[in-house]
């Protein structure tokens, strides 16, 4: 199955902040995560998930250091803020009403939804 | 070689991991939205994703291959990149598409186009009788809405406005005209000289309107029409001063060969150089932006301490001095500007900060300038009302305490900020929103100081 575009980009923030609540990391370690999350279903290019995070730092949802990985490569590490603890929960509340919305509207409430309320 | 973008990157073979991934990188660097730190992380990224295929039994080259292609096609990136680091790049991305040279010639076409025409508008009333020499008050009148059309019709014209936003413009133009003509001026008045300063602000607020292609809403599409304002006044102020010696030459040569071109330079040359260059500069602020990205930091960087320290001297003389009440109307009047030059180097150096960088000495020192400038407009404040209760209110006092005020409360709301920002409870971002959410203001207390003061001061 292949999620449009527009679900894909609507998804990906509250996916990027929930991902950050669960504790500090770093780009490539938040596509493993997301991939995982939705079996693989959920995808987008790996390299627009960093203007993502340069977005939710500027709104200071983010904060990121420069650190190393264990090979000692060069790292940016994100982690949530205050005010991205409240975004995260803000965007929580509405998606679950959408959820729920789409939930009621189709009777076997199965499938399709997953991907919109189940993911994380 | 299917044409898509990673395939650009096919390697030879025996050529190693790094020296792939350099050349990827000096590909991506060819791209302005794309920093050197992005750079670093995507690189990170790219190593971490050709780690992972590796262990899973790709070979390096194909890994890296593979890991390229996931990262995403490279004009995508950059076009994401553009849109949240507009700084960076806002010139191709109010553009629309990167910019390539064609396009900048046919800009350049544009602009010269608009230049002659502002500079031919300008001279057109002559035909009409009304000459710069023979009718100086009509020239005073119309200044604005002669030369500022030309600005804003570049814009429309390289952004391929819609109509709405063209008829909005336009409107406001029209609307300025009428009002700045129909109006029965005293002659010896200054509401006529207000009214004029006034919508020359108010049109240029609207010709930003045309320079974000009518999306007023957007807090960055404002932010980067007020560093377009900075870097156009870099512009134009270097473009007058080639002006100026030029038309020194001009009259010495032709002096020296016995011809008097002092009739050329004042009636052709220095007003229809000066009208058209105000189309030219901002042709040029797009075009070069480069050259002034490194410019602008390091003025403002070099004068804000300057002027800091000047707004310091000021209120320790005002303190000595303490007679502001009787100051003369002129003097006040300085004061106005000051903290209009306060407040400009303060937007300066907004729009050319990078929201991301942490707080540092130049924004304490900052914080220092917008204080100072805080207690000169109260000075100011207190003397223009202790003016009015003693003289009774004018159009120029109260034009001249409208703005005050105005500028009162930014400056207070930015001081605010700054300080939260400085100690690390807000972020960046949130003193931009305070600038750019301030721009209506301005509009709409120059429109209320062209249409409504004149009327009620009997337009004396």
């Amino acid at each position: 199955m292949r999620i449009g575009k527009d679900l894909v980009a609507a998804a990906a923030t509250p996916l990027v902040l929930g991902i950050l609540a669960e504790g500090e990391s770093y780009g490539y370690a938040i596509l493993q995560r997301v991939s995982e999350l939705s079996g693989g279903e959920l995808q987008w290019s790996d390299g627009m998930l960093y203007p993502l995070l340069h977005r939710l730092e500027r709104l200071g949802h983010v904060e990121s250091t420069w650190g190393e990985s264990p090979t000692g490569r060069r790292r940016r590490h994100y982690r949530l803020s205050a005010s991205g603890a409240a975004a995260f929960a803000e965007q929580r509340k509405q998606w679950a009403v959408v959820s729920e919305a789409l939930q009621r509207v189709w009777p076997d409430g199965r499938g399709t939804s997953l991907a919109l309320g189940g993911a994380w | 070689m299917t044409g898509s973008e990673p395939a650009r990157y096919t390697p030879d073979v025996d050529a190693g991991l790094d020296e792939q991934i350099g050349m990827w990188r000096s590909f991506m660097a060819a791209r302005p939205a794309i920093a050197p730190a992005d750079l670093d992380e995507l690189e990170s990224h790219l190593r971490d994703q050709v780690d992972a295929l590796a262990a899973s039994g790709l070979a390096p080259d194909e890994a890296f291959l593979v890991a390229v292609r996931r990262l995403g096609k490279i004009d995508d990136l950059s076009r994401e990149f553009a849109r949240e680091h507009s700084d960076r790049l806002w010139k191709q991305l109010v553009m629309g598409e990167e910019s390539t040279p064609r396009r900048e010639s046919r800009g350049l076409v544009t602009a010269l186009g608009l230049a002659i025409a502002a500079a031919l508008g300008l001279k057109l009333p002559a035909l009409f009788g009304a000459s710069l020499v023979d009718d100086p008050d009509f020239y005073l009148r119309n200044i604005m809405v002669l030369v500022l059309p030309f600005l804003a019709a570049f814009f429309l014209i390289r952004r391929r406005a819609r109509i709405a936003t063209v008829a909005v413009v336009a409107t406001a133009f029209v609307a300025a005209s009428v009002v700045l003509n129909a109006y029965p001026f005293a002659a010896t008045g200054t509401t006529e000289a207000l009214a004029v300063v006034h919508a020359g602000v108010a049109l240029w607020i609207v010709s930003g309107l045309a320079y974000v292609n009518g999306d007023w809403r957007s807090g960055q599409a404002r932010m980067d029409f007020i560093r377009f304002t900075g870097e156009w006044v870099v512009y134009y102020v270097l473009i007058a001063l080639g002006g100026a010696v030029l038309a020194g030459l001009t009259l010495g040569v032709f002096g020296a060969i016995g011809m008097d071109a002092s009739t050329f330079v004042s009636d052709w040359m220095l007003p229809c150089g000066a009208t058209g260059a105000v189309v030219i500069a901002a042709w040029l602020v797009e075009a070069k932006q480069s050259v002034i990205e490194n410019i602008a930091p390091v003025l403002t960087r070099l004068f804000t301490p300057l002027f800091t320290l000047m707004l310091l001297a000021l209120i320790a003389s005002a303190v000595v001095q303490h007679d502001f009440v009787d100051s003369q109307r002129d003097l006040l009047i300085i004061f106005d500007l000051v903290l209009i030059v306060a407040l400009g180097l303060l937007l300066y150096s907004m729009s050319a900060r990078s929201p991301e960088r942490p707080a540092g000495w130049f924004d304490t020192l900052q914080l220092v300038m917008v204080v100072a400038a805080l207690i000169v407009d109260l000075f100011v404040v207190v003397a223009m009302l202790g003016r009015i209760d003693a003289y009774g209110a004018s159009a120029n006092k109260l034009a001249s305490l409208g703005l005050n005020l105005i500028l009162l409360v930014n400056l207070a709301g930015a001081a605010w900020l700054q300080l939260r920002f400085l100690r690390g409870v807000t972020h960046y971002p949130a003193l931009e929103r305070w600038q750019t959410s301030y721009v209506p203001i301005y509009l709409a207390w120059a429109a209320v100081v062209v249409v409504v003061l004149p009327p009620v001061f009997a337009f004396a």
